[in-house]
This record gives structure tokens, sequence and C-alpha cells, in this order.
């Protein structure tokens, strides 16, 4: 054993090698699959292969390109409205998820210090069981015959049940309910540090309780809010499997039609075009969260 | 806490976390087919799963996939969380540490649309990989990899990095540092980060289904298919049981954590007292 150690230690250049393996995995697992994408977007349907692009009749490579999928995709209303009603949905929900998320957040980093870890794990708890299975909980719950209809029209608040699956609102409450704690965590995280001798000071100075949390306490958790809206809003754009078990056929969701341009029309080239745009749509709030969390960093240094 | 209303919101939320999980437990000892409506109580679901063999294979099928994944995913995500934090310039360091987090910010459905179209044109190249368990161990993978980075990143940047100088000024090689000191020192967050990939890739529905082939169903593919089509009370004994098999994990490994922390805290004060002895 101590040989090959030595060996490996006199033969390797180290820092090559740690640098070289993860660069190696996610080139051809991250970056090749996305170019691909890409490329696959500009293709027709027939013609998908990466070797058929690039066309060397000439001498020189020259890119056939096609435009066609982008085309349609900016020209049919369905996929515009779809776009627009992913992005309100994932508004709807990060917007929820902070209104509910923020004072939460605030009660816990105020409640008695040797209760916080375990309030904490409580949040992260639900996390580590089946999402999917949870949803589907929330299927029993919400149907006509569901429980909470049941128990409704047992003490008799209600004679015919409340029509509330398959619509925008099971939706908001399954995307709500799955992407709640991303928001409390960062949220947590930083009111806990939240200097509470700014609080005093304001409150010496006679400002009110409520003006004070306005001015000193909001502002200051601007970064925690900034990362648990990104948290929440980005994956919430191009969710999949809450619409599909939740919202019924009627609520529009772009990962839903991405899904099925590949897997009921197998239309690829679609299916990619839609992807790109998907990117698109993601790399701006991000771009904005990054530019703000680097700004931040400079500040502090 | 002072505030009453404060009290009221918290258990209000937890309420609203813990609610779905408390009724499907409840509703999987109902003896009635119809999931919803409360007969009496019974275990006649939980004989329905002994007997469902569909289910069976795919419980089987997904350990397997989560505990490979698991495993590749702690090895990449180790040497990219050593890439990023220890080598801090370098040239194309900030596209490795983008290409790292792709898997974390994009939606689950470009990740297998994407992962999928590779695989294909790799497969029209060289004949191979079919699809099956070792694409979607693949996906996992990636996937795994992402997050493992970030767990062990995070242990990483709190470690003292003067134990690793201490040890290279004794003469160590960086093989023998990381072997006798840093490793050592990482096992509680390589276990923490397995757990994690391993609960990501047990739980995966969308990345399966792009990159499964005909005959491999994970447990997440049956249960999806079947949620799809409506309530079915199977799917309430398969949640009561992953529920108690996990909780026993967390609460086994938090039980643990908190061991490796106080030994590891004994430890460093023992060897201080040597020290001054």
């Amino acid at each position: 054993m101590t040989k090959i150690y030595s060996y490996l230690s006199e033969h390797i250049n180290g820092r090559r090698l740690v640098i070289g393996v993860p660069y190696l995995w996610f080139i051809m697992l991250a970056a090749i699959p996305l170019l691909i994408v890409l490329k696959i977007s500009l293709s027709e349907m027939e013609d998908t292969s990466v070797s058929s692009m690039i066309n060397w009749a000439e001498g020189w490579p020259t890119l056939k390109l096609n435009f066609s999928s982008y085309l349609f995709l900016g020209t049919d209303p369905l996929y515009i409205e779809t776009y627009l009603s992913s992005i309100k949905y994932a508004l709807i929900t990060t917007l929820i998820c902070l209104f509910i998320g923020y004072p939460f957040a605030y009660f816990m980093a105020r409640s008695p210090k040797h209760l916080q870890p375990m309030l904490l794990m409580l949040i992260m708890l639900p996390f580590w069981t089946s999402f999917l299975l949870r949803i589907y909980a929330w299927k029993t719950l919400l149907v006509s015959n569901g429980i909470i209809n049941n128990m409704l029209m047992a003490i008799g608040i209600i004679d015919t049940p409340l029509p509330m699956m398959n619509t925008p609102f099971s939706l908001l409450v399954g995307m709500v309910y799955s992407y709640l704690p991303f928001m409390i965590l960062p949220l947590y995280a930083n009111l806990s540090k939240l200097d509470l001798r700014y609080l005093e000071a304001a409150a010496d100075l006679g400002t009110s309780p409520f003006k004070a949390f306005w001015l000193i306490t909001v502002p200051l958790s601007k970064a925690g809010i900034i990362a648990g809206s990104m948290l929440v809003f980005i994956p919430a754009v191009g969710e999949y499997v809450i619409p599909e078990l939740l919202g019924g056929p009627d609520t529009l969701m772009i990962g839903r039609v991405l899904w099925d341009e590949f897997f009921s029309n197998n239309d690829w080239p679609m299916a990619s075009a839609v992807a790109v745009v998907m990117i698109l749509l993601i790399l701006l709030p991000m771009a904005i969260f990054n530019k703000y969390q680097s700004e931040q960093a400079e500040a502090k240094a | 806490m002072k505030n009453p209303f404060g009290k009221i919101w918290m258990i209000a939320v937890y309420v609203f976390l813990y609610l779905p999980i408390v009724t499907l437990v409840i509703y999987s000892f109902n003896a009635s087919p119809l999931v919803t409506i409360w007969s009496h109580a019974s275990f006649r679901w939980y004989t329905a799963l002994a007997n469902d063999s569909d289910l069976i294979s795919a419980v089987g099928l997904s350990l397997r996939i989560a505990f490979f994944s698991a495993l590749i995913s702690v090895f990449f995500g180790t040497f990219t969380a050593f890439a990023l934090n220890r080598y801090k310039r370098f040239k194309g360091r900030t596209l490795l540490s983008s290409m790292s987090s792709t898997p974390l910010v994009m939606p689950d459905v470009i990740v297998g649309l994407s992962l999928l179209l590779m695989l294909v044109s790799v497969q029209h190249w060289l004949g191979f990989p079919e699809r099956g368990l070792f694409t979607i161990l693949l996906g996992h993978a990636l996937l795994g990899t992402a997050y493992a980075a970030v767990v062990v990143t995070s242990r990483l940047r709190e470690m003292d990095g003067r134990l690793d100088e201490a040890a290279m000024d004794l003469g160590c090689k960086p093989l023998q540092v990381f072997r006798l000191v840093t490793l050592p020192l990482l096992v509680p967050a390589l276990v923490s980060a397995f757990l994690l990939t391993f609960t990501l890739s047990f739980d995966d529905v969308v990345l399966s289904s792009f990159l499964s082939g005909p005959g491999y169903s994970t447990l997440p593919m049956v249960i999806f298919s079947r949620a799809r089509l409506g309530l079915n009370p199977t799917i309430n004994a398969v949640a009561a049981v992953t529920i108690l098999v996990v909780s026993m994990a967390v609460i086994a490994s938090s039980i643990y954590q908190s061991r490796a922390e106080r030994k590891r805290k004994l430890e460093v004060a023992q060897a201080y007292s040597d020290a001054n002895h």
C-alpha cells in the first residue's frame, strides 16, 4: 500500500488531477448535453444527429441552422401564454412563501436558543421524505370526495364539496408546500444573525416596534429575502410533477409543455427550443442574484 | 416567546407542513378501497403491498441506483469541492463552478432532456449505452455530485487550514496530508453528502423518466404513474413505510453526527492539554 501511495504522489501532478477529474465529469454531463440541446433546437425534426449539422461541402465547415422551432414558439400564442402563466404561478408562489416564511423565520430566530435546532430540524424533516408522496397526499386531501371536503361536510359548514382539486388553488398549495422550506432556511440564517442592538437603539430613540421592523429588520435581511426568493422562483418556473398531479389539464406550465413535446409528440427540436427559452428565462433572475451577491461580498471585504 | 401571534403563526406553519404526511399515514390503515373515506382500521393495504411484485422490484431497482449513485456523487463531489476550495486561482475556475451548479438551478426537465439527448448521440456514435439502469445512474450521479460538492465545500470552509500546514511542516506529502488529516476530518460531511444524494436519487421521478428504458421502472416512477391515474391505497402504505424508514435514518444520522462532533471536540481538547503539559 505504502508503495502505491509513494508512487502516486511522485508521479501524478495532484493539482492537475484534482482539477481535471471534476472538469471532465461536468463537461461530459453538464456542458456538452446543454450544447446538444441548443444544437437540436436548431435542427429539423428528421435530422437530429450532431454530425449532420456541420456541412463540409464547401471545403470550410459551415453551420446549418434552422430556426423553425423558434419561429413556431414565437408565433404560436399557446407557447407565449404558457411561459407567461409559468412565470405568474412561480411569482405568486414566491410571494406567498415570502409572506408565510418571513414571519416564521423571524419568530424562529427569536425563539429560545435551545429550541432552535429542533425547530430547524422539523422544517427540514419533510424534505427528507419523498416529495412525490407529499404531493400525492395533497391530492387525497383536496379532491372533491377528499378528506378536507368530507370533514367540512360532516361538520356542516358546506353542503356540496368545494371544487379545490385541478384548479390554480391546488397547484399553488402544492407549490407553496414544496418550496416553503427553501424560503425559510436562508431567511432564518439571515435573521438569526441580526444584531438586536440596532432595534434597542431604535426603541431608545422612540421608534415604534412596527416602524423599526420596516426600517431596520427588513432592509438588513434583504440578502435573505433575495436568496430565498430565487431558491423558490427558479425551480418553480420549470416545475413538472406538481402541475401534473395537482394542477389539472387547464393550468399551463412550461415544464409540462416540454414533457409533452418530448414524450407525446416526439418532437425533439421543439422540446429543445422550449428548453433553451426556459434556460434564458432562468438566467436573467440568476444573473441579477449573482450580481447582487458579488456586490455584497465586495461590500463586506 | 412573549408574542402569542408568533407562536400561533409557527404552529400553523408546522401543521401545514405535517398535515399531509400525517393523514397519509393514518389513511394507510383504512380498510376501505376508497382512499379518503374511513371505514375501519386494517393492515389490508400492507398485505397488498407485500404481494405487489411491480412495486417490490421497483424498490429493489431504486435502492441499487440510489446506493451507487450516492457513492459516485460523493466521489466526484469531493473532487469538485477540493478543486474549487483548495485552488483559488486556475484557468477556467469560473466555468467549473458554474458547471457544477447547473444541475442545482436547472429544472429537472431540462437536465433530463439534455442528458438523454447527449446519451442518444453517444449511442448513435458508439452503439452504447442502452437506456436503463446505467443511464438513470448517470443522471442521478450528475445531480448528486452537485449537491455533494455543496455539502463538502461547507465543511472544507470551516476546517482549520493550519492542520494541513502543520502536517506538511512535519514532512507529509500532499497525498499523505489528505489521507491522514483531511479525509478523517471530512468523514461526517461525506456521510451527510451520501445520505442526501441517496435520498435525492431515491426520490427522483423526472430524470428517471427521461433516462429509463423499457423494463426499468424506479419506485417513484411506479408511484407517479399510479398517482396520475387517481388515488390508490397502496401508495398510502408505501408512504407510511417510507416515512418510517426515513425518520429512523434521520434520527440515527443526527445522533451519529452529534456524537462524531462531540468526539472530535474532545480529541481537540485532549490534544491541546497534551501539548501544554
